[in-house]
């Protein structure tokens, strides 16, 4: 006889593996340069974890990954990337050039397709030319090469805006690295006006041939 | 399975199991807190670092425990303390102190730094959440490295980061802002950091608005302080002047 009782199906309790941490990244290639930038306020919610965590990552001399979103996430893919590219310089004796980072990121983010990294992540660097260079992704890997983006929090409210003033540029004319300076800022400071996620501070590097240069701008701390 | 076959260009160390989730388990289970702890408060000074937590362990809302300690002294460096469900800060606790001892039994006179646990501590509660069965807990670890005070937090999915004043759950809301406040109050007035004293005057004073409206506090507390050279936790229990209660209007 069965003597166990039957209690019904384990109720369905829910936890949440995936927070959004807010945040921001805008970054923009230029023909000897390339700059990326981020705010520095980490969140959820209504309430400010802290607001100096910059979320940049410099991969090497020319490559800086800037990622958004879920930080758990964040913290253990730019670990796994810089793992990967440590492993690739004892083997090569080679630094990884940015456009082979852009793959290994795409593949490392669709290894997780199922369970996606909750990331979106811009790489600039420069090319082997020493061209500025620019890869937007989406969460599950999908990669594009463009000349200037915005991801995050505040992805759709400064990308319009970033479509306005570069949207129709040709090689004539390009972006110097003032005027993309200055759209940072700008960008940065109107959508802290706007997104409770972004704030504080902005952190930008701009890559060039002589090294990565770094600067800070004060945002709104409300 | 054999783990080569698994492996994909995306893992950088093949760990086995990643695609193993609760997903295909009938009973799921660690999955909501039972035995709970309420919040943990941790603040910068100018040598060094203070945490303080209360000793209640609620199972919902009864005050279950009321003497389980959750500051942990991890070594001469390093102390942590932890909220949420208590079973899981044992078992992380039981794990730290497998690890100190093993350390220890080197003899080399090396012993593990804050920043190495800090991230530790995020490397196995992302891993837990990964699966799907995480620990119900957020740490706080402080410690002095290289002469510069260090104050981190993780939470139950791994987020990691680190900041001069830290306050978890009903913490964040009611006495962050106090911390924050006398922070940036005395850097712009003296353009220093708090002293010692005046850091476990502000902890005292966060506890004892913290036991005013967080229903699951308790007056029985515990403060941890570590300095470059020293490490103790002090036994504290608060006088309440409840005497203010009769000034609250508007929840009759």
């Amino acid at each position: 006889m069965d003597t166990i009782i039957d209690r019904g199906a384990p109720k369905a309790r829910n936890f949440e593996p995936y927070a959004s941490n807010g945040g921001s990244i805008v970054a923009i290639s230029g023909k000897d340069f390339a700059i990326v930038a981020s705010d520095t306020r980490l969140s959820e919610g209504y309430m400010i974890y802290t607001r100096k965590q910059s979320k940049l990552f410099q991969l090497s001399d020319k490559s800086v990954l800037g990622c958004t979103g879920c930080w758990c996430d964040t913290l253990s893919l730019t670990n796994i990337i810089q793992s990967q590219l440590k492993s690739y310089l004892y083997d090569h004796n080679t630094i990884m050039q940015p456009n082979s980072i852009a793959q290994l990121l795409s593949t490392l983010l669709y290894s997780r397709r199922f369970f996606p990294y909750y990331v979106y992540n811009v790489l600039a660097g420069l090319d082997s030319n020493g061209e500025g260079c620019l890869y937007s992704y989406d969460p599950v890997g999908h990669c594009e090469k463009v000349n200037y983006t915005a991801g995050g929090s505040s992805g759709v409210l400064m990308q319009p805006f970033l479509d306005s003033w570069l949207g129709n540029r040709t090689a004539e004319n390009p972006v110097t690295e003032e005027e993309a300076l200055s759209l940072v800022k700008d960008a940065f400071t109107a959508a802290g006006e706007r997104d409770i996620y972004t704030g504080d501070e902005v952190v930008y590097n701009i890559i060039k041939k002589d090294g990565i240069k770094t600067g800070v701008v004060q945002l709104r701390k409300d | 399975m054999d783990i080569k076959q698994q492996w994909i260009p995306g893992n950088f160390k093949s760990v086995p199991d990643i695609g193993h989730t609760a997903q295909h388990d009938v009973v799921q289970h660690g999955w909501t807190p039972i035995t709970t702890t309420t919040s943990v408060l941790g603040v910068v000074f100018d040598s060094g670092v203070a945490l303080a937590a209360d000793t209640l362990t609620s199972y919902g809302s009864m005050a279950c425990f009321q003497n389980n300690p959750r500051i942990l002294t991890v070594n001469q460096n390093i102390i942590v303390a932890a909220a949420g469900e208590y079973s899981d800060y044992q078992f992380i606790r039981d794990v730290v102190e497998e690890k100190v001892r093993t350390e220890k039994s080197l003899n080399d006179g090396i012993s593990m730094k804050p920043k190495a646990l800090h991230t530790w501590l995020s490397r196995v509660l992302y891993n837990r959440r990964t699966k799907m069965k995480p620990l119900w807990s957020t740490f706080l670890v402080a410690g002095v490295q290289n002469d510069v005070p260090f104050l981190g937090e993780i939470d139950k999915l791994g987020t990691a980061f680190a900041d001069e004043q830290i306050a978890s759950g009903y913490g964040a809301y009611l006495a962050l802002p106090l911390m924050r406040k006398a922070i940036d109050e005395k850097r712009e007035k003296f353009n220093s950091k708090l002293t010692k004293d005046e850091a476990i005057d502000l902890l005292k004073k966060c506890m004892e608005v913290l036991y005013y409206r967080d229903a699951r506090s308790h007056d029985k507390y515990q403060i941890g302080i570590v300095t470059k050279d020293s490490v103790e936790t002090q036994n504290l229990a608060l006088k309440p002047r409840w005497e203010v209660a009769k000034l609250v209007q508007g929840y009759e």
